[in-house]
């Protein structure tokens, strides 16, 4: 097994060990998505009108809490300053990374949506659209978040920053997300295209992201 | 194989720290740094490991491996140990044995029983079921330096290697570098204490020379 697969195994296997972060990314959709419905009033029609705006920005907001994660760890007790020497470039232990903070948090995350979504009185019918677009986007805000991550490592504190950094990068997967799910939901066409746009996006950022993520922890590494 | 420092200049945060220093090491050779705090131990050890970019001059290891960085083949214990405190002593080792093992090497010796022989030689074998993060600060440090054996590396760089070590571990650590260089290894390590190494040079970091 290749050193990629390794460190992604054995991240993954500090946090279900270390289990706090997805309870608490968990926990937080669930409540900021269960506020929704106690703000605005029992208006069934607008709370299905919103479902996918909500679902989605509760979703980054769940994300983001959990981003440092992804380096913090590593950096404090020395273990990317190992990783750096290894022979696995720096870009695909970023990559390794990511892919744990993905399978961790960005597909729980995905998979309890429709639950949610009945809170906020989405048509059931579209669970599976649900589901499929959340984790056809939800790479996006893991590998893009890595450079944040990163950027911030240093940073005391640095989780206001990080959102000030990484949430317009998100800008795009929200507006196809909430397109796609509304394309169903509401009965318009569309689907297909804000679907292939949202895993394009992902794709993307899979690329992008940690060959920029790797450039930041080399940086905070001097 | 020569790990070879040329007219290096090593800068922290906009101020020179290390100037101008060229040192060659052979193999099978230690080279001990020394000089007082903020002499440039550390830096220059980082700057061995690739995380710092020198600012002038190049860090060469002559008849090391082509597709490599010097850095690939450098082992790095720093001040910190790099181990997980919710994983379990054994599993930490495992980790990396397994994620520094170089691609193709097919040197015969499994991860599960080099890391088996790194827990012995430690002593840290009764220790091995335990999650890292109740081991004591000494211990920490033993597990942090039986990195250097779980996976297979000419270089070893060593940063205040007996750090809360008690005198039999700081032996253990002298009697590993000794063998590492006596197998043709090289060792660059920053200590205060006289560890009673074999085939070593000193180099003593000075006090830096501030340009009027």
């Amino acid at each position: 097994m290749s050193g990629f697969w390794v460190l992604v195994r054995r991240d993954l296997q500090l946090a279900v060990r270390e289990g706090g972060a997805i309870g608490t990314a968990l926990g937080f959709y669930l409540i900021v998505v269960a506020l929704m419905p106690l703000g605005l009033g029992p208006d069934l029609n607008l709370l299905s009108r919103i479902a996918a705006g909500v679902l989605w920005i509760a979703l980054l907001l769940a994300a983001l809490l959990s981003l440092p994660r992804i380096f913090e760890a590593d950096y404090e007790d020395g273990a990317l300053e190992v990783m750096a020497t290894a022979d696995l470039p720096l870009e695909l232990v970023a990559a390794a990374k990511s892919l744990a903070h993905w399978i961790s948090t960005g597909i729980p995350l995905a998979l309890m949506a429709p639950a949610l979504g009945i809170l906020l009185n989405l048509d059931i019918g579209s669970a599976p659209a649900l589901i499929g677009t959340m984790v056809a986007g939800t790479p996006a805000i893991s590998f893009l978040g890595a450079i944040g991550a990163a950027l911030t490592l240093k940073a005391r504190r640095g989780g206001l920053l990080l959102a000030l950094l990484v949430l317009p990068l998100y800008v795009p997967t929200l507006i196809f997300g909430i397109t796609a799910i509304n394309a169903v939901a509401l009965g318009s066409d569309g689907f297909w295209q804000s679907f292939a746009m949202l895993v394009a996006l992902s794709m993307g950022a899979t690329v992008l992201g940690p060959v920029a993520a790797a450039a930041a922890v080399r940086l905070q590494l001097q | 194989m020569k790990l070879v420092a040329d007219t290096l200049v090593l800068a922290r945060g906009g101020r020179t720290v290390v100037d101008r220093l060229s040192f060659a090491v052979d193999a099978g050779r230690a080279l001990v740094l020394s000089g007082a705090n903020g002499a440039g131990k550390t830096t220059l050890i980082r700057a061995l490991a690739g995380f710092l970019l020198p600012v002038e001059g190049q860090i060469v290891l002559e008849g090391g491996s082509a597709d490599r960085t010097p850095a690939e083949q450098c082992h790095y214990v720093g001040h910190l140990n790099g181990m997980k405190s919710s994983l379990t002593v054994e599993e930490n080792l495992l980790f990396w044995a397994d994620f520094l093992r170089a691609p193709g090497a097919g040197s015969g010796v499994e991860p599960p029983e080099r890391v088996g022989a790194a827990l012995t030689r430690f002593d840290l074998e009764p220790l091995s079921d335990i999650p890292a993060g109740y081991l004591s600060a000494g211990q920490k440090r033993r597990l942090g330096l039986a990195r250097l054996l779980v996976a297979e590396r000419p270089v070893w760089l060593l940063d205040e290697p007996t750090v809360s070590l008690d005198t039999r571990s700081a032996g253990l650590v002298a009697a590993l570098v000794n063998a590492h260089t006596a197998a043709g290894g090289i060792v660059v390590a920053a200590t205060h204490l006289d560890l009673g190494l074999e085939r070593a040079d000193e180099l003593r970091l000075g006090p830096r020379v501030v340009a009027a």
